[in-house]
């Protein structure tokens, strides 16, 4: 099965990053194997709508699960809509994430875990959008 | 220039600089013919002029609808979406209409003319009279991401005959630039602190490329440093009015009065700055 997981590098023993919409890179982990292909998240700075772009990324690779910290709204709609599986996981490396999916230890959710805007980096909420 | 019309902005870059206070004081001074508040997330010019007779319309954008029968989730579309607006994977197609900008543009890429599109509301505006101006103003629904259709409502109801005074949004981001876009002078109005300048910077930079000329209403004046005051004089931009640092003026807008009701020393101030701007522009 693949899994995308949301990374702060390009390598799985990277460290996890928390935001799924705004994250650096998307690693695509093949579980059985355990190789790990790096796809760049071009929604990093888009303006609006980023959990989107990003969820178009990862679902039309194929994967069947996605690994993030935090998943907003739109992220979490889309996603669920395209059938991916939804996990959260609070820290560690991409490879360690992918273990405890494996040994079935991760939460699975089934509602956004924080509002719209989380990843956007003016603090929780947003603030005005300019 | 259109000769018939004289269409002002008031805008700032930061907020909270007192550009609505310019803006209405100055229109109730020289008796404007009508006040455009472009600022539709948070309106305010109506709680200083209490229009009486207040008209609203919707105001709708058109989003696309996808017709699942005949989609076969090809995602043209979510790949042309610049704004992430639609969403396309495996058999499930999304519209998420509040990231939508109504270019139409997936409707074009669509190679099976699943999509087709259908007004959504957005928000309102507000047309009322009030001491002889006449004020429109917008008020754009709670949640939802995108100004500028409204702003541009606003903007249709623009008079081409006489004077007409804009209240920008803040900022320097699209709704500013739709807000001043096509006036013929843009009042500027900071505050003289660090705070002030910086946004007073980008929002000139902003109104400089639309080549729309531009004066400084320094508010607040005697509070902080001489940082605007270099930064004009640096540019050659005019500083064309100061109003003081004064308690009585922040009582009368605390109350939702226009300090020149009271302090009437003030409407000469305002008939002259106004002159000053027709001289700018001769």
């Amino acid at each position: 099965m693949k899994v995308a997981v949301s990374s702060t590098g390009n390598t799985i023993d990277s460290m996890m990053d928390p935001r799924f919409g705004r994250c650096g890179t998307f690693l695509i982990v093949d579980t059985e194997t355990m190789e790990a292909q790096p796809v760049a998240n071009m929604s990093v700075s888009a303006a609006h709508g980023a959990g989107i772009g990003a969820a178009q990324k990862v679902a039309s690779l194929g994967v069947k699960a996605v690994i993030s910290g935090h998943f907003g709204p739109n992220a979490h709609m889309a996603l669920s809509g395209a059938g991916v599986d939804i996990y959260t996981v609070q820290s560690g490396t991409v490879k360690e994430a992918v273990e405890l999916l494996k040994k079935g230890q991760l939460n699975k959710v089934s509602s956004p875990t924080v509002g719209g805007h989380f990843g956007q980096g003016r603090g929780r909420g947003g603030g005005r959008p300019r | 220039m259109n000769t018939k019309s004289l269409k002002i902005a008031v805008a700032s870059g930061k907020g909270g600089t007192g550009k609505t206070l310019v803006a209405i004081n100055l229109a109730l001074s020289v008796g404007a013919d009508q006040v455009l508040d472009c600022d539709v997330e948070e309106p305010n010019d109506h709680i200083f002029l209490k229009p009486s007779e207040i008209k609203s319309e919707p105001v709708e954008l058109l989003v696309p609808v996808i017709d699942e029968e005949k989609c076969t989730y090809c995602r043209k579309c979510a790949e042309f979406c610049q704004y992430n607006a639609l969403f396309v994977a495996g058999e499930t197609a999304m519209v998420f209409n509040e990231l939508c900008h109504s270019c139409g543009g997936c409707k074009l890429v669509c190679p099976e003319n699943a999509i087709t599109e259908q007004p959504r509301s957005i928000g309102e505006i507000f047309t009322g009279n009030a001491k002889g101006i006449e004020l429109v103003y917008g008020k754009l629904n709670i949640g939802e991401a995108i100004a500028v259709p409204i702003i541009a409502a606003v903007k249709e109801r623009s008079k081409e005959e006489g004077l007409v005074i804009l209240d920008s949004p803040p900022g320097s981001a699209c709704p500013v630039v739709e807000s001043v876009m096509d006036t013929d002078y843009v009042i500027m109005v900071t505050e003289p602190t660090p705070f002030g300048l910086h946004d007073l910077e980008v929002a000139t930079e902003v109104v400089r490329q639309l080549g729309i000329p531009l004066g400084v209403v320094v508010n607040f004046a005697g509070i902080g440093d001489r940082g605007v005051y270099e930064y004009c004089e640096k540019m050659g931009i005019p500083i064309i009015m100061e109003i003081p640092y004064d308690r009585h003026i922040a009582e009368l807008y605390s109350r939702g009065t226009p300090f020149t009701d009271e302090m009437t020393e003030w409407k000469p101030k305002f008939k002259q700055l106004l002159e000053r701007i027709k001289e700018e522009l001769q």
